[in-house]
């Protein structure tokens, strides 16, 4: 397909002892994980635990402030990056909240974001054309491309709009926070296909945060990780998922309050 | 011809043609308190006229252009003075251009009125733009060059005419203007005002809007960009007299800079007659560096208790760190992320610009003031 220097086999997110703080609160205390291509790790934990403080922290939003650790992309550290710099190191973020860009269209934000990572503006028919592609693919009406950035958007459509942007991108990393929150099941379901249609290459990997296990029915994890009290308690394959099914995250809270 | 006062109101009290009338102001009147007075250069204390500027009309062919003198009957009808500079201006101008558009006259292209600063000192001017009845027509009043220029515009807008009006203030950096639009609308009259502040040492431009009859209709945009060390100040009056008519407001700037400052006044009254009025005004300033000043003063004074509808918004603030933070995150470089934000801030206003040919130039002159 287009662009395949863009992803390359054998990526590999290095998290090392990360530690986070938000206004000198710390709120991750050393985690550590590694996703390489191929995988989709699951992290999975009760609200509160830090699994966006994760995602954000990652992908460099200033309201985090890192007090310990590294985490590398194919070995260069992330975190001496800016946030736009880590992007186009191959980095994703899909948001659990996009905010709402005033006065920015979405045909022109995406044009921008594209042309940003690739190094270079896309040939206008050819973007059309995967624009139209990948909006389609996920059900986004036509017109959705003269708004505005998340402006009014539904909960579905800004959702939609984040795996949208994952697919043109193409990075090599994608952190996924909570992108299945707020999703009715036939909105989970395009979304999903999103998801799996990205990761189908076998050559990009996914950390993909969530509350519930609704999700994992739909996007299969190779690995699961329970997050609690700012750290991983707790690693497995996929059946780990359907104990926290079955069992909540009662036992993990306990254990760190 | 008088003091006029008008007690009901306290936003909009005083009305002469004698400079007299009103003193010298020292800084602390309401109406001059926000005004670096020292930077006017004399424009408040009766500095001389010695024909600082050049003005040139390029008219639509439906169109009548006169140039008339002190004592045409039509000058002064529309708008009487309402502080000192403009009575000033009123009573120093030696030429005034009078653009008629006749009954159901239908302009065919915009009528550009410019205004050339040639840098001989203080000037002053009067323009009376009339359209008769049912007639349509786009003026455009642009300012460019070096001038210390006092003037006020008349705006006459017939039974059911519509008068679009672009004025662009794009004045060299050491450029003083004082001026009043004011806007009378006929009964079912439409006025669409679009100014663009960019230029000049201090700007202040006062545009008001009185109606005749019912069925007005008034919409004033603004824009501006304040560079350091620039003084940009509009002051909106919107005076409901009359049922039934509408006024929407929307003045959004943009301010970087050591002492950029943006002043921005929204006065609307709605008299007691003023029923079923519907009226909103918004004002939006972005603080793009520190040491940048917005003032932003809404008043809405509300006489009857019968209103359609009356609101006001203003808000100042910087950049939104989470959408600077969105489009990062997306791989677009800080400046870029930067850029289209505030292009974004802008492009709902730029959009009311009918004219393609204007409003790309508009939004070249923005993105000009974005790269410095």
């Amino acid at each position: 397909m287009s662009d395949s220097s863009r992803v390359r086999p054998g990526s590999t997110l290095e998290i090392r002892d990360l530690q986070v703080a938000v206004e000198d609160k710390e709120i991750l205390r050393g985690v550590n994980l590694t996703v390489r291509a191929g995988e989709t790790h699951a992290i999975m934990g009760p609200n509160g635990s830090g699994k966006s403080t994760l995602a954000y922290a990652i992908a460099g939003h200033p309201k985090y402030t890192v007090t310990g650790g590294q985490v590398l992309l194919d070995g260069a550290d992330l975190l001496d990056m800016s946030v736009d710099e880590r992007a186009r190191a191959g980095l994703f973020l899909a948001m659990q909240y996009p905010v709402e860009v005033p006065g920015v269209s979405v045909s022109n934000f995406l044009r921008s974001a594209v042309t940003s990572v690739r190094g270079e503006a896309p040939k206008l028919r050819e973007f059309a054309k995967d624009l139209k592609a990948g909006m389609d693919a996920l059900s986004i009406d036509a017109a959705f491309a003269q708004r505005n950035l998340n402006e009014g958007f539904s909960g579905g459509e800004k959702k939609r709009h984040e795996i949208l942007q994952l697919e043109l991108l193409k990075p090599k990393i994608a952190v996924l926070d909570e992108t299945d929150s707020g999703l009715d099941v036939d909105a989970l379901r395009v979304v999903s296909e999103g998801i799996n249609r990205f990761r189908s290459s076998g050559e990009t990997g996914v950390l993909l945060i969530t509350h519930y296990t609704r999700i994992l029915r739909y996007v299969k994890p190779d690995f699961v990780h329970v997050f609690a009290g700012g750290r991983i308690v707790e690693q497995g394959g996929p059946e780990l998922a359907d104990k926290l099914e079955a069992e909540g995250y009662e036992s993990y809270t306990k254990a760190t309050a | 011809m008088g003091l006029e006062t008008k007690p009901l109101s306290t936003l909009h009290d005083k009305a002469s043609y004698d400079v007299a009338d009103f003193p010298v102001p020292t800084g602390r009147e309401e109406e001059w308190r926000f005004t670096p007075l020292s930077r006017l250069k004399g424009l408040h204390t009766g500095a001389a006229a010695s024909g600082g500027v050049a003005v040139q009309v390029d008219a639509a062919p439906e169109a009548v252009v006169e140039t008339v003198g002190r004592d045409d009957q039509r000058l002064g009808r529309a708008y009487v003075p309402a502080d000192r500079v403009s009575a000033q201006a009123y009573a120093a101008f030696e030429k005034a251009v009078v653009v008629t558009v006749p009954r159901e006259a239908v302009a065919s292209k915009p009528t550009v009125i410019t205004v050339t600063g040639t840098g001989e000192g203080a000037a002053y001017g009067h323009t009376l733009v009339k359209l008769e009845p049912m007639a349509e027509a786009v003026v455009v009043l642009e300012h460019q060059g070096s001038a210390v220029y006092a003037d006020n515009v008349e705006f006459v807008v017939g039974e059911g005419a519509t008068l679009k009006v672009v004025s662009l203030q794009d004045w060299a950096d050491d450029a003083v203007h004082v001026s009043h639009h004011h806007a009378l609308l006929g009964k079912d009259a439409t006025f669409r005002s679009f100014v663009v502040t960019l230029g000049g040492d201090l700007v202040r431009l006062s545009p008001s809007v009185s109606y005749e009859g019912p069925g007005g209709d008034a919409d004033l945009t603004g824009l501006y960009f304040v560079d350091a060390g620039q003084h940009l100040e509009h002051r909106l009056l919107v005076d409901h007299s009359t049922p039934n008519c509408r006024s929407n407001v929307v003045y959004k700037g943009a301010l970087q800079g050591e002492d950029a400052h943006a002043v921005w006044i929204g006065d609307v009254i709605i008299r007691v007659e003023a029923e079923g009025t519907d009226t909103y005004e918004l004002n939006r300033n972005l603080l793009l560096t520190d040491g940048a000043r917005a003032d932003s003063v809404p008043n809405l004074e509300i006489l009857t208790g019968e209103v359609a509808g009356a609101g006001h918004a203003s808000a100042s603030g910087r950049l939104d760190d989470e959408h600077i933070f969105y489009l990062q995150a997306r791989g677009i470089p800080f400046e870029d992320a930067r850029r289209l934000v505030i292009r974004g801030f802008f492009a709902q206003l730029l959009e009311k610009i009918e004219l393609d040919e204007l409003r790309e130039r508009v939004f070249a002159k923005v993105e000009a003031e974005l790269e410095k």
